[in-house]
Order: C-alpha cells, then sequence, then structure tokens
C-alpha cells in the first residue's frame, strides 16, 4: 500500500507541506480554540437557567426545522421527478438558490411577505384567522424551512432520479398502480437518503445564528449561538461564553458524526435536468395534486426573493453611503475567504490521494473536521485567545475571512474529492509511469481537468463569506461592518426602506460572485 | 400472430421502419449493430413509446393505444430487472400482483417456476446475494409465470460470459417450446441468434427486415448484416 511513498522526492516534499500545512492549521483552529474555551470555561460558574432554555430551544427549533423541510420536501421532490413542464430546469436551478443567499436578505424578505403587514397575514386576516407572529420560534422555524426544504428537495430529487429507468418501465409492463410505484420504486429509494438529510438539516440549523438573531432573541427564543454572542457582547461575560461554546460544540460534533456515519449528500453533482419514461401519476388528481405543490415551493421560494427585489428598487435611491465601504470590506473577506478555503483543499485532497490507506483518510477526515464546529465556536475561541493581546475590531476582517474559509473547506472538498479520485481512477497509473508525483501531479494532471468543480467551490465559498453574519459580529464594531452587518444596522434602526435597498446590493453581489467563479469553471472546463 | 403493419418510430432524429409479421410459437432473435433501434423496436412492441405511424396488431387485435400492462407481453431488460430491496421470491411474485397478496394457488405457481430455472432454495435471498447468471434466472422465473404469449427479451443476457448465455437460450427455447410463448430477442451476437435456432431479422440502416430462417441468414447475409459482421460483401 505505501507504493506511492517511496518516490516521495524534493517535488512531492512540497505537496507534503502544502497539504500538512493545511492540515495543521485546521487541526490547530479547531482544537486550539478548544483548548483556550475549555481554560476560559473553567471559572465559569456552571450553566445558568437561561442556558439550558437556549440549550432547549436550539434543539427544539432544529427538530422541527428538519422534520418540516423534510415533509415538505417529499412531495415535492416526488412532483418534480415525475413532471415535465416548462420552467422545470430553472425552478431545480432555483432550488440551489437559498444554500448561497445571504441570511439577513431573506430574512428581510421573509419579514416582508410573512411580518405583521406582510402579504400572508393580509389574507389570512381577511379570512378571519389570526395573524401569525414571525418573531420568535414561528419566525426561526420559517426561516430556516426557507433555507433547508430547497436543499431536502434537491437531494430527495437526486434519490428519485437514482432509480434505475427499467424500473419505471417494469412497473408499468406490470401493471403497478400509483400506489405500487410507490412502495416498491419510490419508498425504497427515499428511505436511503432521508436519515442523512434529516441529519444534515437538522445540524444546519443547530449552528443558525443570524436567523436568530434577527427573528429570535429573548429568553424564549434564543439558540445557543445567539447565547454565545450574548454572553459577549451584553454581559462581556467571556467564562459563560465559552462554557456554551463548548455546550454547542459537542452538540454539533454528535450531529456531524452522525451526519457523516450516515453518509447523507450524494457524492457527484447530479443533473437534475432530466426525467425518465415513467407510466405512473397520469391521472387527473394526481397532476393536481404535483400541481399544487409544485406551485406552493414556487412561491414560497420567490415570493420573498421577489418582494425584496421589489422592495430594494423602490428605495435604492435613499441608499445609504456607508453601504459603498461595507460592501468593500465583504468583498475583500469573500474573496480571501475563497482563496484560503481553495488552498486549503487542494493542499488536502492532493495529500490525502497521495498516501494510500489509513493516512489518506486521515488527512481527509482533518478536511471535514471544521462540519463538528460552528462559526460562532471558532469565533469565541479566537476571541479569547486573541482577546488579550489585539484590540477585537483591528482583526475583524482577517478572522472572519479565516472562519468563512475553513468552515466552507468541507463543501469544497466535497465538490472537489470525487472529481480527483475519478481523474486518479483514470489517469492515476499513466501518471506513475511517467513518474508524476507530489505539487506536479496535482498542477499537471488534476487541476486542468478541475476548473467546473473548483469554480462551483470557489462560488459556493465566496458566496457563503459575503453573506456571513456570525463572526464579524462578534469582532466588528459599526466602523469595521460588512455589508451584511450593515444590513442588519439598518434592520435595527427601523430604517426599513435603506435596508432592502442594501439587501438588494447585497443580494446581487453574493449572485454575481457565486456566477462569476461558478460560470468562470463551466467556460474552461475540458472533462 | 404479431403484426407490423407500415411501422415508423421515432426517437429524436432516429428513426426506424418495420413492415412483417411473425407467426405465434415462433422464436426471432432482432440483430444488428448497437445503436440501430433494436430496442426502440422492442419499446414500441412492449408499449413504452408510441409509434409515428402504423399499428401493431396481436391475433388480429390492434394493440398500437394499449399501455404496456395491458398487452399480452412481458419483458426481460438488460439490466434493473428485480427490485434490490425484494427477495427473489418477491421479486417473481410482484410479477403477478403488484401488491404483493398472493393466493395459494399463486404461491405455489412462483415456486414452481422458481424450481423450474434451478432457484429452487433460493427463494429468501436477495439479489445483491446473487450471481449474475442467477439474477437473470429469476428474471426469467417472472416472466415464466406470467403466462404472457409475448416474451421480449432486450439483452438480458448481455452481461454473461458465453457458456452462461448459452444456458440461459436453452432454458429460453425449452420453457417457450412448453409453454408456446412467442419470443422476440435483441442481440448483437449471431451466436446467440443461431442459439435461438429459428428466425431471425437484421435491423440496420433505419429498417427491420422481414424474419427469415437464421441458418440462412447468416449462411448468405445480406450488405447490411455483412457489413456489420465484418464478412466482407457489401
Amino acid at each position: 500500500m505505501a507504493r506511492r511513498h517511496e518516490r516521495v522526492n524534493g517535488r512531492a516534499n512540497l505537496l507534503v507541506w502544502t497539504g500538512g500545512g493545511a492540515a495543521a492549521l485546521v487541526l490547530l483552529l479547531v482544537f486550539g480554540t478548544l483548548a483556550a474555551l475549555a481554560m476560559k470555561a473553567e471559572s465559569a460558574s456552571g450553566l445558568q437557567p437561561g442556558d439550558w432554555a437556549a440549550i432547549r430551544f436550539t434543539l427544539l427549533q432544529a427538530t422541527i426545522s428538519a422534520t418540516l423541510s423534510v415533509l415538505l420536501a417529499l412531495p415535492v421532490a416526488r412532483a418534480l421527478a415525475r413532471r415535465r413542464f416548462p420552467g422545470r430546469q430553472l425552478l431545480t436551478t432555483l432550488l440551489g438558490a437559498p444554500f448561497i443567499l445571504p441570511v439577513i436578505v431573506a430574512v428581510l424578505g421573509l419579514i416582508t411577505v410573512f411580518g405583521r403587514h406582510g402579504l400572508v397575514n393580509a389574507v389570512l386576516t381577511a379570512l378571519g384567522l389570526g395573524p401569525i407572529e414571525i418573531y420568535g420560534l414561528t419566525g426561526v422555524v420559517l426561516a430556516h424551512v426557507f433555507f433547508n426544504m430547497p436543499l431536502a428537495t434537491r437531494l430527495f430529487l437526486h434519490a428519485h432520479l437514482s432509480i434505475p429507468p427499467e424500473h419505471f418501465r417494469l412497473a408499468a409492463a406490470l401493471g403497478f398502480s400509483d400506489r405500487a410505484v410507490r412502495r416498491h420504486l419510490e419508498r425504497p429509494a427515499i428511505a436511503r437518503v432521508l436519515p442523512g438529510v434529516f441529519v444534515t438539516i437538522f445540524l444546519l440549523c443547530l449552528t443558525s445564528f443570524a436567523v436568530a438573531l434577527t427573528l429570535g432573541g429573548g429568553p424564549r427564543a434564543t439558540t445557543i449561538e445567539l447565547a454565545i454572542y450574548q454572553a459577549f457582547t451584553f454581559d462581556f461575560d467571556l467564562a459563560r461564553a465559552a462554557l456554551l461554546a463548548l455546550v454547542q460544540l459537542a452538540l454539533c460534533a454528535l450531529a456531524a458524526f452522525l451526519a457523516l456515519s450516515i453518509g447523507a449528500a450524494p457524492d457527484a453533482a447530479p443533473s437534475l435536468a432530466t426525467t425518465p419514461w415513467r407510466a405512473d401519476g397520469r391521472g387527473i388528481p394526481a397532476r393536481i395534486v404535483d400541481g399544487g405543490w409544485i406551485l406552493l415551493a414556487t412561491l414560497f421560494l420567490m415570493l420573498p426573493l421577489g418582494s425584496i427585489v421589489l422592495a430594494g428598487m423602490a428605495h435604492l435611491p435613499d441608499l445609504p453611503t456607508v453601504v459603498w465601504p461595507a460592501l468593500g470590506r465583504s468583498l475583500l473577506v469573500a474573496l480571501a475567504a475563497t482563496g484560503l478555503a481553495l488552498a486549503l483543499a487542494l493542499g488536502l485532497a492532493g495529500l490525502a490521494l497521495s498516501l494510500d490507506g489509513r493516512g489518506g483518510r486521515t488527512i481527509e477526515g482533518i478536511g471535514f473536521l471544521p462540519l463538528a464546529t460552528s462559526p460562532m465556536v471558532l469565533g469565541a475561541g479566537l476571541f479569547v485567545l486573541l482577546f488579550p493581546v489585539f484590540p477585537p475590531q483591528a482583526l475583524a476582517l482577517p478572522v472572519t475571512a479565516l472562519v468563512n474559509g475553513v468552515m466552507s473547506l468541507p463543501f469544497a472538498l466535497r465538490a472537489l474529492l470525487p472529481q480527483m479520485r475519478r481523474i486518479e481512477a483514470d489517469h492515476g497509473r499513466l501518471a506513475d509511469a511517467l513518474g508524476l508525483v507530489g505539487i506536479n501531479r496535482l498542477r499537471r494532471l488534476h487541476l486542468p481537468l478541475l476548473a467546473r468543480p473548483l469554480g462551483f467551490a470557489a462560488g459556493l465559498t465566496a458566496a457563503l463569506a459575503m453573506g456571513d453574519l456570525g463572526v464579524i459580529a462578534l469582532f466588528a464594531t459599526p466602523a469595521e461592518a460588512t455589508l451584511p452587518m450593515q444590513v442588519r444596522l439598518l434592520m435595527a434602526s427601523y430604517r426599513m426602506g435603506e435596508a432592502s435597498a442594501a439587501a438588494l446590493v447585497l443580494l446581487l453581489a453574493s449572485l454575481a460572485l457565486f456566477w462569476i467563479f461558478d460560470r468562470g469553471g463551466r467556460a474552461d472546463a475540458r472533462a | 400472430m404479431l403484426v407490423l403493419d407500415d411501422l415508423v418510430l421515432q426517437r429524436g432524429e432516429f428513426s426506424l421502419a418495420a413492415d412483417w409479421s411473425l407467426e405465434e410459437g415462433r422464436r426471432l432473435a432482432l440483430i444488428g449493430p448497437s445503436g440501430a433501434g433494436k430496442s426502440t423496436l422492442l419499446d414500441a412492441i412492449a408499449g413504452f413509446l408510441a409509434p409515428l405511424r402504423g399499428r401493431i396488431l396481436w391475433r388480429g387485435q390492434d394493440i398500437t393505444a394499449l399501455p404496456p400492462a395491458a398487452r399480452p407481453m412481458t419483458i426481460l431488460f438488460q439490466d434493473h430487472n428485480l427490485l434490490p430491496h425484494l427477495d427473489v421470491f418477491a421479486n417473481v411474485a410482484i410479477g403477478l400482483d403488484p401488491r404483493l397478496k398472493l393466493t395459494d394457488e399463486e404461491r405455489r405457481k412462483v415456486r414452481a417456476v422458481l424450481a423450474r430455472v434451478g432457484l429452487a432454495g433460493l427463494e429468501n435471498r436477495r439479489p445483491e446475494a446473487l450471481s449474475g447468471g442467477q439474477r437473470s434466472r429469476v428474471a426469467l422465473a417472472r416472466a415464466l409465470a406470467r403466462e404472457r404469449p409475448l416474451l421480449l427479451l432486450d439483452e438480458p443476457f448481455a452481461a454473461l460470459g458465453p457458456a452462461l448465455r448459452a444456458e440461459m437460450l436453452d432454458l429460453v427455447n425449452e420453457t417457450a417450446a412448453e409453454s408456446g410463448a412467442t419470443v422476440l430477442l435483441v442481440t448483437h451476437q449471431p451466436e446467440d441468434a443461431r442459439r435461438l435456432g429459428d428466425l431471425a431479422s437484421v435491423v440496420a440502416e433505419g429498417r427491420a427486415a422481414p424474419p427469415m430462417p437464421v441458418e440462412r441468414l447468416l449462411a448468405a447475409p445480406p450488405a447490411a448484416l455483412a457489413r456489420y459482421l465484418g464478412t466482407g460483401g457489401g
């Protein structure tokens, strides 16, 4: 198994240094902050009743959010899997959008639609039904479903489309009813991915900060992440913040371990564009049900986004000038995080593939370690470490870029590794025979064939970092505000028109960053 | 009698014409290069593809508009004939009742066909625990249990080795002879057509030729078949 170790030469060493350095940085960041938090937490006087309430609320909202996302995604995914209609491809693409959407933009959109003066409450009041209150548990769950129902739908749709087309022909030849198709074809395929999808969404909701910050709050709707933030900013109780961060870390690590051992995400990015020939669901009632779900899902996705675009455009003349320097800072953070995430991912993946067996798996595992922590936990740890030396606001932007880059590493690896494995399988023996090892193998063999996943990973990281509203809130004062933070500040001072105009700028900037990187990868793709 | 009456099929850019008939109880190999439309023809007979023009008749009845399940046929694909979460018994039983609620008589029948294809005792295995040959036998057992007069085979044994393939074709021949079924087999191997030992039709260059005795066809191949087989001519 140590075949490739033997040929480590000078150039191979460069790869060992890059990959090893990346692994060391991740380990240092994850465990260094853990150690700092553990030391700081010693002086804390145990968890207060308010902290227990935050833990309970975190678990409650994550459970409800994941359950609702999964339950709503099931019929939408089936409808998309068996219907062909104009705009289907656009809709499946749109389902990927919430993932890269800045949280603050979506929240603002949801408030416009579901808030006290929103469209939904106007309809409900007209029907004589009481208005819904968006602040509190309802709003937190609503926002989480908005972000994660589309993700679940895509994963379920992929499961539907992984059913061999022959099975649908077999079902038609054997005269299966719609119910038999569901029982023998769809349910087994969905059952394989459902636990993983649930745990993945549960984990994402567990670490939710910006949603709780904007829609939650108060003793009854505070998540652990929010409690950490408040311990810093309101009480400046570093020991209690550290203790809460440890609790959060334990929960995340447990959920991440579950998610990874179940294996939720499909490896290859699937083509969701085609549907197989199938004979079920041709009756009128089935068509109406499917059409209804597709319409509901489209409205649920498009109304908040559309209302932000409209409100933002209407208030564009009021756009405060503070938006532009904030946009500049956000772009800097996004680009730095992207560079870091790609360098770490390529170094780790290159090293992991060059080592066979356990060594490779260990290096790869280190790359997925950030899944087991949260941005606020890393931020809290860095704060505790750096506070005695530097004023926090001096490092606000570098720390935000660092944390975002590291947090995006698992996504980047997930995009890159399958393709790199395929390259090794196809051309690895040829490269071995040519003596192409180490950093040269990465540069001459992998990089030219990786344009597409690299572009996708870069776009994802850039958009996520652009929209980040987590660590930055911990470190920055309004003078160092990034654009999401600026939107939040405008909202907090009830300047909603200006906030929606700034949110529109943020939305466009995030989508543009994703689009430029992703397109760049496609345009150059030779594979 | 199966009649393809002035049938024209279209799938994307590709089109195929067929205008001939096949007597009941005969075994016909559809032979030709890949992509020539052999499976397309089978799909049309099975009801997965509506023809652009023409009719398909069985025993004088027009079946062109019938859904797959209402046609007098049963079909085996190249892959994925078995549902992975069902055991061998259920994979056969589902051909009799999709709800898997079988009468005692139907249960006896499932056991009997499994024994007939040499799988007695493996009723509780999952497909993943079977060899490729065994999986083909399960699929064939289901086709036998369904007792449809038309058996469509879309290269179901292509992934098997030569000896196993010959064995499966022999089994098809024997069981078809017992039940009197009419067999259509898609293949691109002349030896498969020979093993089936009855009729063959060349599918190439946009046309499925009328069936003729396989030995005669292979002894004096028409130009399209000769080009495919690489036996010179032109």
